[in-house]
């Protein structure tokens, strides 16, 4: 791309937007981030770019374990896709901010498999012990690491009951620009924080809907017309170590 | 001996201690030097930037911290102040016609910082050349001029 | 009084004072090397994973924190228990109480992923976090000791050194407390998530602190050619003995405790019967070195306790206090999360099994580095400021034993 090139960009793009409008006034061509979902289910309307988070909305998940494939990997690469880390990794030392979970009752031989990642509680222990507040709870119930203060001390992987999280263990190159990741800070599922904002849903949810089971769904838990509180007020849900009275944001059914 | 060199004496440890990191540790590791005449940096994409050209010499790390925590913390993504659009406006062409990364010393975030001997990390996470989907959007306008078009074609 | 008595004087600066500074130094710039290294290439250089992100070198500086903390019992002893026979000490253990925390952060700190950023954790706070808490704690110890110390070593402040070190001991209680709660405090870890973490590391400082204590006074009056006086090494002898045993009583406590919930079943059978290195480390290392044998050491009627075994005995108990710290901070990690109860769960994430650890030379670089910092900070203390009494003789430093303090 030439330099004068990128010079004539200003006006272009005011035409571009113009195009936009009359498109969608149009046919209801679905352009925009954000109309898109409003389409398929209302979950996620886009939030004006100046408006901060507010606690209207908690966003969750709820994960069907009977429509999970064995063997399928499809939300982990998606995650990995999106957020650029290696879901060929298995190292102790590589990055996987989801992955899944094989179970096995040794008494029935019953078998199941599931996503683990952050469970985005509402008390996160991980947001308890961090002593520079860079672990933190968003106010829509996202929880993530602010990495630009982030000593990365470890002591919130200590406390994470799903090891949930990961450390960088070595210095990264080439990663997504929406999804900034740096040696010696500690990182997460962000339950794919710049796509929610942008009224989209998190990758791992795209595409096992896209391609796969349809395991997982994703919604405004605060909402109670939403599609998942819907199911989690119809069906039996479990959330993991439930015991700890964390509140996750994740739950699961027939596990 | 006296008392109060019981106190010089473990400041002087104290201090030890902390001096002992590497230099290269200290983000501000000379004394930085807003004050003296930079170097030219190369100019941005359009006329202006995203604040006055003097201010934001002065002030663009207050500003781009500030967004950082308003995006981080309140997810407020506008576009004024976000480091994606510095690097986007403020891409510098390579020899290869390609824009360059940071570690490049024509990078327009070291034409004045190596000078002044700033250190910043930004890089080590962020993507320091414009964004791949600025080229996706080169072909998108395309497609929309297509459409425009068309539209302008059929009438109002 | 006899506390007048006491001349405390400087260490002399001969061949055998520098050429110990020198080899420590050269253990500090190792360990400022190999913290360089693994800041350079990141954690990938070390042993530790996203499993067991806690390794050697947390074993180390915890080691040293309760350590410092437990220094500061002679003094503590002195001035507020009135202990007389120890009061000659109490400067020295203030000394130490200070080197060896600072050994203990620098490790800490050289650790973290983004060192540089130590300014964050210094104006930032969490005040839900215990380790924010600690930041203070620690910062404030050092404080309060210097102010112990100046107070004992500034003749017309004298009269505070009780209310003064009544302040230290309640400090240094709590310190202790919250370097236990980073681990009583995990919910989620079944190895963890007792509130017995605090008093056993109590007793742990205790054992700890003493031991290093013994062996550095002993070692500082050899190389002085100061007269040490074999009453008092048994006394502290026998005082580490019965530290030693509060140790033993928490941790049977401890296990015993976990045993009786079957919740925590998983875990105890991991480290008392089938866990490998870490069983081995916690029967052989931490139960027989650490405990059993100092104890039979010290405290068996049959045994004429003699320099030489309080010097074996405080060994015994520094080597048992690292694999004691081995067992709860690395095998701590490395037993498996439980997520689902009863499940057989596999994942590529290491769910389910023990996680793999192998610590790898920089981490005992940058351990033992902390270790030789402390060291240099209490020799080279020694030899500026007038921390060591003239003579630690029976003839001379008992006397005070049997009379009211100052
Ligand atoms: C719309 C494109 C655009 C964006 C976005 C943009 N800039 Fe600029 N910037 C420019 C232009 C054009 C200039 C030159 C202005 C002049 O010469 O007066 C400039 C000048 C500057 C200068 C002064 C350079 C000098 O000559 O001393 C700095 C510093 C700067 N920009 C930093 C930033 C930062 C930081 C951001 C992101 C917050 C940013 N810019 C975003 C176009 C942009
Ligand atoms: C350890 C990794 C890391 C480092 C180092 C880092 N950032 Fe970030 N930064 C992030 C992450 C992660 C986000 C969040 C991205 C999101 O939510 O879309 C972010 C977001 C931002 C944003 C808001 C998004 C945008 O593009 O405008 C700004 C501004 C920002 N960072 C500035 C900085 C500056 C300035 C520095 C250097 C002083 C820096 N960052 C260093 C990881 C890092
Ligand atoms: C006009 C010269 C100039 C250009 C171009 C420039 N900077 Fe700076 N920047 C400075 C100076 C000078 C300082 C030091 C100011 C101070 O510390 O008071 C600085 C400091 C900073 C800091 C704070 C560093 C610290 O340690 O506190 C950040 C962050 C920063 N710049 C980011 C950027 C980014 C990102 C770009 C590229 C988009 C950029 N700068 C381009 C001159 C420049």
């Amino acid at each position: 791309m030439s330099r004068d090139h990128q010079r004539n960009n200003a006006p272009q793009e005011q035409s571009r937007r113009d195009i936009l409008r009359g498109a969608a006034a149009l046919g209801g061509l679905a352009l925009a981030p954000g109309v898109t979902l409003h389409l398929i289910g209302g979950e996620a309307a886009a939030r004006p770019a100046d408006e901060a988070v507010s606690d209207t909305h908690r966003w969750g998940m709820l994960i069907d374990a009977g429509k999970c494939g064995d063997g399928c990997q499809e939300c982990v690469t998606a995650c990995a896709d999106e957020n650029g880390w290696d879901p060929d990794g298995k190292l102790p030392t590589d990055a996987q901010w989801i992955r899944k979970i094989d179970l096995r009752d040794p008494k029935s031989g019953a078998e199941r498999t599931l996503p683990m990642m952050c469970q985005h509680c509402a008390s996160p222990p991980c947001v308890d012990v961090c002593p520079t507040g860079a672990s933190f709870k968003r106010a829509d119930g996202i929880v993530l690491v602010d990495k630009h203060t982030c000593i990365g001390c470890r002591y919130c992987v200590m406390a994470c009951p799903y090891n949930a999280r990961s450390f960088v263990h070595e210095p990264l190159t080439d990663q997504k620009a929406h999804a900034p990741r740096g040696k010696g800070t500690v990182e997460s599922c962000t339950m794919c924080v710049h796509r929610v904002d942008a009224g989209k849903q998190p990758a791992c949810v795209e595409r096992c809907n896209d391609a796969a089971g349809g395991a997982m769904l994703f919604g405004d838990l605060n909402d109670p017309t939403s599609e998942i509180s819907k199911r989690i007020a119809t069906y039996a849900t479990a959330r993991v170590r439930a015991d700890l009275g964390l509140d996750t944001g994740v739950y699961y059914r027939n596990i | 001996m006296a008392p109060s060199s019981v106190f010089a004496i473990i400041l002087a440890a104290l201090v030890l201690s902390a001096s002992m990191a590497p230099q290269h540790w200290s983000a501000r590791a000379a004394e930085p030097s807003t004050g003296v005449p930079v170097p030219k940096p190369p100019k941005g994409r359009g006329n202006e930037c995203v604040a006055e050209t003097d201010y934001i010499r002065r002030y663009h790390m207050q500003l781009l911290d500030h967004q950082r925590d308003d995006t981080v913390h309140e997810g407020i993504r506008t576009k004024q102040f976000s480091l994606k659009q510095c690097i986007d406006c403020h891409a510098v062409q390579g020899p290869d016609n390609k824009p360059v990364a940071y570690d490049d010393p024509s990078h327009f975030c070291r034409s004045c910082h190596d000078y002044a001997a700033v250190a910043i990390d930004c890089f080590e996470c962020h993507d320091s050349k414009p964004q791949k989907s600025a080229a996706a959007r080169e072909a998108f306008r395309g497609s929309m001029l297509a459409l425009e078009g068309y539209l302008k074609a059929r009438g109002p | 009084m006899a506390m007048a008595r006491i001349t405390y004087r400087e260490i002399d600066g001969g061949t055998t004072y520098w050429s110990l500074l020198l080899g420590l130094s050269a253990l500090v710039l190792i360990g400022l090397g190999s913290a360089w290294y693994m800041e350079h290439h990141g954690h990938i250089v070390t042993g530790m994973s996203n499993r067991i992100v806690w390794g050697i070198p947390h074993v180390f500086a915890i080691f040293l924190i309760l350590a410092a903390s437990g220094a500061l019992n002679v003094a503590s002893i002195a001035s507020v228990f009135e202990g007389a026979a120890y009061k000659p000490l109490a400067r020295l253990s203030g000394l130490m109480a200070i080197a060896l925390l600072i050994g203990g952060l620098a490790v800490l700190v050289l650790d973290l992923g983004r060192p540089e950023r130590l300014i964050v954790a210094m104006t930032t706070y969490n005040f839900k976090s215990i380790f924010a808490w600690n930041i203070f704690l620690y910062t404030g110890f050092l404080v309060v000791v210097m102010a112990y110390l100046f107070v004992q070593m500034e003749p017309t402040m004298t009269r505070h050194i009780k209310a003064v070190g009544w302040f230290a001991l309640v400090w240094r209680l709590v310190l202790t407390s919250g370097t236990g709660s980073i681990f009583g405090w995990l919910v989620a870890r079944q190895a963890y998530d007792a509130a017995i973490m605090a008093p056993l590391f109590i007793a742990m400082s205790f054992a700890y602190g003493l031991a290093v204590f013994i062996l550095v006074l002993m070692a500082a009056c050899k190389i002085n050619r100061r007269p040490l006086g074999g009453a008092l090494v048994n006394r502290l002898g026998k005082l580490l003995g019965v530290f030693a045993g509060a140790v033993l009583y928490m941790t049977a406590m401890m296990h015993l405790t976990n045993l009786y919930a079957a919740e925590h079943g998983g875990v105890e059978r991991f480290i008392l019967a089938d866990g490998g290195v870490y069983t081995a480390a916690f029967w052989l290392g931490h139960i027989v070195v650490g405990c059993l044998a100092p104890m039979a050491l010290m405290l068996s009627p049959n045994l004429r306790t003699s320099r030489l075994l309080v010097a074996v005995a405080s060994g015994l108990v520094i080597v048992g206090a690292i694999a004691h710290l081995y067992v709860i901070i690395i095998g701590g990690q490395a037993f498996p999360l439980l997520m689902f109860p009863g499940q057989e769960v596999s994942s590529s994430f290491f769910d389910g099994v023990v996680a793999p650890y192998s610590p790898s030379l920089p981490e005992f670089g940058l351990a033992l580095g902390g270790v030789a910092l402390a060291l240099a900070i209490t020799l080279g203390g020694m030899r500026v400021l007038r921390f060591m009494p003239q003579s630690l003789a029976d003839d001379d430093a008992s006397p005070a034993a049997n009379q009211s303090p100052a």
